[in-house]
């Protein structure tokens, strides 16, 4: 092994531009041209090394497994009591891939265009391509797992559109593709547990990253059903653990999903890349009660075939049958005649609220649109739309007592993925060496807004595709001394953790985590969600350290923490989300420019659309934690676009 | 949509640890929104006891969707409750009427030890998976994915079995406590497909043989499991799998 490791340390201070590492060449050679000069562990030596990874979502599965094939041994974490539990199994609607099965023009650029697009300018172009090439790998791979996608009458697969797409190239399993895909992962793992080259940790949360002479060396966990903190050496950590929506309270995300083991590798020096760049679906249930709990997306896929309306006067309360088609407003469908229903999330769910705000907004709360099948239902059938949607229909109907064959659906807006995550260069390196982030973890390749069905792709593309090939080479050139898990930093860790378990513990306050979550989520929503503005953030900012200083005085928490404890986990969990929302809040203040799914009410165009400041904000800004008490320092990756022309997305 | 508000009698298992003895606990609940999913009113609850300084309830639980198969436990005498094909997550208060009295039950099954409260292990559904509930490929070098066409009845037919979310509820339901349900669902999935067929005669001697080594009980036709499978899995699978490993044996 060589030890032609850069140093990222001698980086000055003036000095905060941040190095993607990407390799040289035209964007279509640099993948292809990175693999031929790429440095490779042989076989034999493959299994001395121990790879930890924590999370078993479609990245972590993905990753484990075929890292694990290859020969690393593999060590294994998630927080469920299953690795097949992971929240990636909620994703409906699709994966996208630029098979061109459809004969429709689709092309690996095209595919790669319309994500830069997506994202409104704001995502690496390197990686992107690279996920586009990546795509057509990954439908092979689960067809050949066993992943039952939908297919044409002649036996090949079939695809759909989904939303910023001109094309058909997403593929589906009803609207369970997320969970067919999951298990297809899932059962690549379960196979390498098999064979003894996965050891499998279920219901571990990762409570903190060790470092060793500045490399990312093992985790501390707790054991979530004896409360026992374990400490795990590796020679490198995998990091695939989801992204922060939670940090609204209210949100798509399963009510596991969380922060904390990203938080605890940013305060270990990770930096934090695009923290603001949260997508708000446009497609989800809306809230009932002061009791939700969590919110139910829609999938995206039911706007190919659902229109969207409100009542074109204000304060229309008749039943939606009732409302005759000339007093409807078709408002996507009017004001972007092209794409209509199907532009992005982020134009979707803006447009929501703002007929919400004229006061349009149909329900019992004012805060909804209708989603409306009638015109599919008279053209194709009511049994096609069954074979497409029954499943989502179903659910719809069991949450709300309504039938959307027969009324519209209500929706409205909900936190559903974060595209920021922790900063990578184009290895999926964090500035940590050996700590390496996939998926929605990482903040790599939406850029500030995701378009529908490319988070399982992305997802998968790190694990399958991308992961086996760097994290050796990261391994072959670089100096990894023996450590094992009784080193000092691995006490420290462990002392870490435990004492910030007693301290929780030991409050003895008012107030329940979930009083204290919802209240985060409040202030999030009003003030770091769709509409943001300087007034609003500062006040979030004052706001979130106030709740941060009451939670931890007036916490209340009963049980024990040597056995299963559900709001001990949610407790640890929401202490972390408190911190993110600062900086979420602090990253969104400095951006003085709408992008994607960040929109400053301050900066928009004539036509209420979001207005990029290129000259000055085209750049990923990756936050560096200095201290409980002090502020975040700024680095920036200037992203220079070679291959688009940087334009006002339009999809009028 | 109905704004009243209800009051329930609820009868919970209480159980400290998987060795220690458990009991049915009233509470009594007022205010429950009939928009109010079942975890939602239990969140409730919670809330309550912890103001009164009481240990929570221990529940699994996580997308609330109906589809990671976290949330697990016998409502009422019916596992994950009275709505057909429903998970408990999924399950709202509307089908309950102001004034019943609800019971509210772990798993029970020998292979499901308590873990706590309402909280099992269900661990042995993975041993099973990792007995043989795979297609033997790595990552890389597999053939375009429409090179092998698969007619649109038969991958729907694949798609129905594999839609299982691994609750267990197949199993808390069966007299025998057997988990064919959820074994043969992924025994058939991988039979339809042609990606399954050369390791089939394999797979289902592996998986059914651990099934049994886990400590479940032997299918004798109840249906009690598709009855309550939250994905409506149909006992074909059970048919199937027995097939399978009749041809396996020979």
């Amino acid at each position: 092994m060589s030890s032609e490791v850069k140093n990222s340390s001698t980086m000055s201070e003036k000095d905060k531009i941040l190095d993607s590492k990407e390799p040289e060449g035209p964007l279509t050679d640099k993948w292809h041209s990175h693999l031929d000069k790429i440095k490779l562990v042989a076989p034999n030596n493959k299994r001395k090394y121990d790879i930890i990874v924590v999370g078993t979502g479609l990245a972590g599965a993905s990753a484990a497994a075929s890292l694990a094939e290859l020969g690393y041994n593999v060590k294994s974490f998630c927080i469920h009591d299953t690795p097949r539990r992971a929240h990636s199994i909620a994703a409906q609607g699709g994966i996208n891939a630029a098979k061109n099965y459809q004969n429709d023009g689709d092309t690996i650029y095209r595919l790669f265009y319309d994500t830069i697009k997506g994202g409104d300018f704001r995502s690496r172009e390197s990686n992107t391509y690279r996920l586009a090439e990546l795509s057509v790998n990954i439908i092979d791979q689960a067809v050949a797992q066993g992943v039952p996608f939908a297919r044409e009458y002649g036996g090949l697969l079939a695809n759909r559109s989904f939303g910023g797409v001109q094309v058909k190239r997403t593929f589906y399993a009803r609207g369970q593709t997320g969970q067919q895909l999951l298990l297809g992962a899932y059962s690549a793992l379960m196979r390498q547990v098999n064979t003894g080259k996965v050891e499998m940790f279920p219901r571990r949360e990762m409570l903190e990253l060790v470092v060793v002479d500045g490399k990312a060396r093992g985790i501390v966990t707790r054991n979530l059903l004896t409360g026992e903190i374990e400490k795990h050496a590796g020679h490198a950590v995998v990091l695939a653990t989801g992204g922060y929506g939670n940090t609204f309270y209210l949100s798509t995300n399963a009510k596991n999903s969380n922060v904390t083991a990203a938080w605890r590798c940013y305060k270990k020096g990770a930096y934090f890349g695009n923290p603001c760049y949260v997508q708000i679906h446009p497609t989800c249930i809306p809230q009932s009660g002061h009791y939700q709990s969590k919110l139910t997306l829609m999938s995206e896929s039911l706007r190919n075939d659902g229109r969207v309306w409100v009542p074109k006067e204000k304060g229309d309360n008749r039943k939606p049958t009732d409302i005759p088609e000339e007093e409807r407003d078709y408002y996507l469908e009017r004001k972007y005649p092209s794409f209509g229903n199907l532009v992005p999330r982020d134009v979707a769910s803006r447009n929501a609220k703002l007929v919400c705000d004229e006061g349009r907004g149909v329900g019992n709360t004012g805060k909804a649109v209708y989603l409306d099948f009638q015109t599919a239902i008279e053209r194709d059938g009511i049994d096609t739309i069954r074979d497409k949607y029954g499943n989502l229909f179903e659910m719809y109907e069991r949450i709300t007592g309504e039938d959307p064959y027969k009324v519209p659906m209500r929706i409205y807006p909900a936190v559903h993925y974060t595209m920021g995550g922790l900063w990578v260069d184009y290895n999926l390196m964090s500035t940590i060496p050996g700590l390496h982030v996939l998926g929605e973890a990482n903040f790599s390749d939406h850029g500030a807004n995701r378009l529908g069905a490319s988070a399982l792709m992305q997802g998968l593309a790190d694990g399958y595709f991308v992961i086996p090939y760097t994290l050796g080479d990261y391994l072959a050139q670089t100096e990894l001394k023996p450590v094992e898990n009784d080193h000092d930093a691995f006490r420290e860790a462990a002392n870490e953790a435990a004492d910030k378990i007693d301290k929780l513990l030991n409050i003895n306050g008012n107030k329940t985590v979930m009083e204290f979550h919802q209240e985060l989520g409040a202030i999030m929503w009003d003030k770091v969600g769709m509409a943001r503005t300087k007034e609003g953030l500062q006040e979030a900012i004052k706001e979130i350290k106030e709740l941060k200083e009451e939670f931890w005085n007036n916490l209340k928490l009963t049980g024990e923490k040597n056995t299963f404890n559900k709001y001990l986990e949610f407790a640890g969990r929401v202490a972390d989300f408190l911190e993110l929302g600062e900086l979420m809040a602090e990253d969104a203040l400095h951006r003085e420019e709408s992008c994607g799914c960040h929109f400053r009410d301050e900066y928009q165009t004539e036509e209420g659309e979001a207005l990029r400041n290129d000259d000055e904000f085209s750049y990923v800004a990756a936050w560096e934690y200095k201290g409980d008490d002090k502020k975040p320092e700024l680095h920036k990756e200037n992203l220079t676009f070679e291959n688009v022309k940087l334009s006002q997305r339009s999809y009028k | 949509m109905s704004k009243d508000s209800m009051k329930l009698h609820l009868k919970i298992w209480r159980q400290e640890g998987p060795n220690s003895s458990g009991k049915l606990v009233d509470y009594d609940l007022d205010n429950v929104s009939p928009d109010m999913s079942f975890l939602e009113m239990l969140d409730i609850l919670n809330e309550e006891l912890i103001k009164k300084g009481e240990r929570p309830i221990e529940f699994e639980h996580d997308c609330r969707e109906g589809i990671c198969g976290s949330c697990s436990m016998v409502v009422n005498g019916i596992a994950h409750g009275p709505q057909k094909a429903t998970a408990v997550c999924q399950l709202h208060m509307r089908h309950f009427n102001d004034g019943d009295t609800v019971y509210i039950e772990p798993w029970r099954a020998k292979a499901f030890p308590i873990v706590k409260d309402l909280v099992t292990d269900r661990s042995a559904f993975d041993r099973i998976m990792q007995a043989g509930g795979y297609v033997s490929v790595n990552t890389g070098g597999t053939p375009d994915a429409n090179a092998i066409p698969i007619g649109k009845e038969t991958a729907d037919e694949a798609f129905d079995f594999a839609t299982c979310i691994g609750c267990g509820a197949c199993v808390a339901a069966c007299p025998n406590s057997s988990a064919s349900l959820f074994t043969g669902a992924k025994i058939s999935q991988l039979a339809l497909l042609p990606q399954g067929d050369p390791e089939r005669k394999k797979r289902v001697r592996a998986m059914v043989e651990q099934m049994d080594a886990e400590g479940f009980g032997d299918c004798s036709n109840h249906a009690e499991c598709e009855a309550v499978c939250p994905k409506g899995i149909s006992i074909a699978a059970i048919a199937r799998m027995r097939r399978e490993y009749l041809k396996a044996l020979f």
